[in-house]
């Protein structure tokens, strides 16, 4: 036996598990069951019903209810390959999904989580006191976070808490007989498409303010521009997507606020402030927070997630409903402070996914309040590593690099050289990059950047872990240029090979659940 | 059978390497010189890109130096369509394309520069699917694939069905006496139906809601949307804005401006003195795209757009439309003003809030 070969750089022997699973309801067979339920016997009949002659007619099922057929072990064996076909954060280094902050997520706090899986939302206040404290006391720590006045947690996504703030927005002109008149929201270019598709799908016009192509930071004279009586509200992102800290963006607030305008802060990632910067110095009237991103509780691909908004004094009357109180003996939930007419009353049930709000708490009190300021540190100083490396990179290259604009969180970069020597996209990299177990995310669309490659390390990864990133992309880049064509045919050791792309802008073709593709594809 | 069309314009090209710029009217200077012909080499490239299909396809083309040397050389099946005896000029380009288009070939290549593309649009018109392969000296139409080889990549993905979407791309020519005195005057002569290069989802992505054609509909949607009773609209050239024609029902031009009120023509095709006339009296507006590939707003293909007509209008009356894939590829640039009146050109200066779908605006800056 010889010593294991260790010297190579990057993971050329990987080869994600491929199951060739079909779809469950493909599974599915006829009688088969997980679960057999005894009918009630005749004592038990006899004492509390038979649990199903007591529903009322209407809530009975007419026909039987269309669900896949199938025995426990089959549906647990399905899951458990569908599971493994996935490339999630525990098993990459999770580098390459920029904006997206892919921290890691203590397990310990999913421990604690899984906890609140026993309660109900409708149990009465005194059984669940340990809840709203921690409620409470979050709202508490957002507070001091930002330096905004009150926090809710009910948005059940950043994109939701993008609307809730446009439809704050919006109750607040009302209140104040504006509506009619502020008809635009502005954003910028760079910021998350949501701050320009959430307040429009509340009905306002969105006007795109572009970046200086200098400096890449918002071009301020354009701004002063379009900013009239009619604006309604900037929401900006800061960083941007492109990782640049724009210092000066009091002077955009100070001017919206001129117009009469209110500001909202899109703190979805809010990596590269902790502890550094806060909304209410800049002037902002709310900011939000994905607590699935900054704080940690794992992303769900548009499953369990949260957005915390925030708001000045003067706004509060205009957050959702209830709010948890203290009276220094008992916590309760609290309607009182909303302006009936004008408010937004509810975006979700209840108080919105508590495990994700309970995570977040969890990692706050761990961390404590230079913990938070560690992790902003950490972050920033990983990205500069990373970006370093990167640059040096033959073929990669970074849009305004003149010296002053240091990326603080992420950085957006292009390989345009590349694309022009060899003609490989950022797109066959992406794909190529599966093949050794890792994302490499593009951008947006519309490209905004030539051939983008967006990336982010947050605080989680080590040195070793960004050089083995950095190494791998390294590695495919040289293959651009020696071996082209099994970049463009990758991916080669992912779950499935290169899909075909033409009909993905063809809304007919599209088959989003089972019902459509039985129905479009017989 | 696939039927490929092929035209090569054997002198194209001719006039770049001896320093001249361009090759209409020069090619005796050009070969005097001692210029060589590369035009067929660089169709043989492109062409090459389509050996995979070789079994399948039969290429139609013109005699000798116009398309059948070049096809033969490579072993594809040839048929020629169109005979030439010596020399060959833009007669025979037109008279090929028009031969090719009747035969309904699926897709007819020319090789050359803007010159022979507005030889193509003067022959066949906007509908028939073509593809350029860049030869010439001067290549401002889009209408061209970036290299000869990408035209050979882009011709087989669209003949073997994998991109089967065609997009129009403008057909520009400069006047070439104006660029050899080193002033760029930029024309908008037509345009030409190419399979589509870049989609909304750029290289193969992951999808996208709107294709770029369904943002243009959007954006014509928003105009009409807001158009007002008894004002008299102006429709600049340009596909973005034909759209907005289109979508009226009206036979407007898609290289023309013209002149709508109440959603109904008043006039297809108007300019400079004609449009005052008609508009008398009535409140004037006018609907822009961008144009002419470098980003200009007025002054490139829209010379009927006087500065008396732009004094009408005025600034605020300027309603500008561009899908944000558009204003992307101008990478932050301003628009370009060039009316020809330094004045008009100052007075409309400064930002538009350019329509760029339904209830969205991009901050632009014009100059």
């Amino acid at each position: 036996m010889k010593r294991i070969d260790r010297s190579k750089k990057v993971r050329t022997g990987f080869h994600q598990a491929k199951w060739d699973e079909p779809i469950i309801f493909e599974l599915s067979t006829p009688g088969e069951r997980g679960v057999s339920v005894p009918k009630a016997s005749a004592a038990v009949a006899a004492a509390v019903g038979d649990g199903i002659s007591d529903l009322p007619d209407h809530l009975k099922r007419k026909e039987r209810v269309n669900l896949p057929e199938i025995s426990q072990n089959r549906v647990l064996r399905h899951y458990m390959r569908l599971s493994q076909m996935t490339l999630g954060a525990d098993v990459n280094i999770e580098i390459g999904q920029g904006t997206c902050t892919m921290k890691y997520s203590p397990k310990v706090n999913e421990q604690l989580a899984r906890l609140v899986a026993d309660m109900h939302p409708l149990q009465d206040e005194d059984t669940v006191q340990g809840m709203l404290q921690m409620y409470y006391e979050m709202d508490l720590y957002m507070r001091e976070i930002s330096g905004l006045d009150k926090f809710t947690f009910q948005p059940g996504g950043g994109s939701q808490a993008i609307f809730l703030m446009a439809s704050m927005v919006r109750g607040y002109f009302e209140s104040i007989g504006e509506a009619d008149q502020r008809t635009e929201v502005i954003t910028t270019l760079y910021s998350h498409p949501s701050d320009a598709a959430a307040p429009a799908v509340t009905g306002y016009d969105i006007v795109y303010v572009q970046p200086d192509p200098d400096t890449g930071l918002p071009d301020l004279e354009a701004f002063k521009a379009v900013c009239s009586e009619k604006t309604a509200a900037f929401m900006v992102a800061n960083p941007e997507d492109t990782g640049l800290f724009n210092g000066h963006i009091k002077e955009l607030v100070d001017y919206a606020h001129s117009v009469g305008a209110l500001c909202c802060y899109d703190q979805a990632n809010g990596n590269a402030v902790l502890g550094v910067a806060r909304a209410k110095e800049a002037g902002f009237d709310m900011c939000h927070f994905n607590l699935h991103k900054t704080f940690s509780s794992p992303h769900g691909c548009s499953g369990p997630a949260c957005g915390a908004a925030g708001v000045v004094e003067k706004l509060i009357p205009f957050l959702p409903v209830p709010s948890v109180e203290f009276d220094g003996k008992k916590y309760r939930l609290e309607c009182d402070f909303a302006d009936e007419e004008h408010g937004v009353s509810k975006v979700r049930a209840f108080m919105g996914v508590a495990p994700v709000v309970l995570r977040a708490y969890c990692w706050i009190r761990m961390l404590g309040p230079n913990g938070l300021w560690q992790v902003t540190k950490t972050a920033v100083l990983n990205n500069n590593y990373l970006f370093k490396r990167m640059m040096s990179i033959p073929g990669i290259s970074a849009y305004y690099e003149d010296g002053n604009n240091q990326r603080v969180e992420q950085c957006r970069y292009t390989m345009e050289q590349v694309t022009k020597d060899t003609g490989i996209t950022s797109g066959d990299v992406q794909r190529r990059m599966m093949d050794f177990g890792m994302h490499f995310w593009t951008s947006h669309h519309p490209y905004y950047l030539p051939e983008p490659i967006t990336l982010e390390p947050t605080e989680s990864p080590s040195k070793k872990d960004i050089d083995e990133y950095v190494d791998t992309v390294a590695h495919i880049i040289q293959e651009c240029y020696q071996t082209p064509d099994i970049v463009k045919a990758a991916p080669h050791r992912s779950t499935i090979h290169q899909v075909d792309e033409r009909w993905m802008d063809d809304p007919d073709g599209w088959a989003i659940t089972w019902k459509i593709y039985n129905r479009k594809y017989k | 059978m696939i039927q490929i069309g092929l035209i090569v314009n054997p002198v194209a090209g001719l006039g770049g390497s001896v320093g001249l710029k361009g090759t209409d009217g020069m090619v005796e200077e050009a070969l005097r010189r001692g210029a060589e012909p590369l035009s067929n080499e660089r169709a043989k490239t492109a062409l090459r890109g389509l050996l995979p299909l070789k079994d399948e396809a039969v290429i139609y083309t013109g005699s000798g130096d116009l398309g059948e040397a070049s096809a033969r050389s490579l072993g594809f099946e040839t048929q020629v369509l169109h005979e030439t005896s010596g020399s060959t000029g833009a007669g025979d380009t037109r008279a090929l394309a028009k031969k090719l288009a009747l035969r309904g070939v699926d897709l007819i290549l020319f090789a050359g520069g803007d010159g022979t593309a507005a030889d193509m649009y003067e022959a066949i018109g906007e509908k028939h699917p073509v593809l350029g392969i860049p030869t010439g000296v001067k290549i401002y139409s889009p209408v061209y694939a970036t290299t000869p080889a990408a035209a050979g990549e882009l011709a087989r993905l669209y003949l073997t069905g994998f991109r089967s979407e065609l997009e129009q791309a403008e057909v520009l020519d400069i006047d070439e006496e104006q660029y050899r005195l080193g002033r760029v005057d930029v024309r908008l002569r037509g345009y030409l139906s190419v399979p589509r290069k870049n989609r909304l989802i750029q290289g193969r992505k992951a999808p996208s809601l709107l294709s770029e054609q369904a943002a243009a509909d959007a954006i014509a949607a928003a105009v009409i949307r807001d158009m007002e009773q008894d004002v008299c609209y102006l429709i600049g050239a340009g596909t973005t804005t034909y759209r907005v024609t289109e979508r009226l029902g009206l036979a407007g031009t898609l290289i023309g401006v013209d002149l709508i009120c109440n959603k109904q023509l008043i006039e297809a095709d108007v300019y400079g003195s004609r449009i005052l006339e008609l508009a008398a009296g009535r409140p004037l507006k006018l609907v822009l795209t961008v144009t002419g590939g470098q980003g200009f707003l007025l002054g490139r293909g829209n010379q009927q757009l006087t500065p008396a007509v732009l004094q009408a209008v005025g600034k605020d009356n300027i309603i500008v439309i561009a899908t944000q894939l558009k204003l992307a590829s101008l990478g932050g640039r301003p628009l370009l003003l060039d009316t020809g009146s330094e004045e008009t050109d100052r007075e409309l200066s400064g930002y538009y809030k350019v329509i760029a779908g339904h209830n969205r605006y991009i901050a632009a800056k014009a100059e």
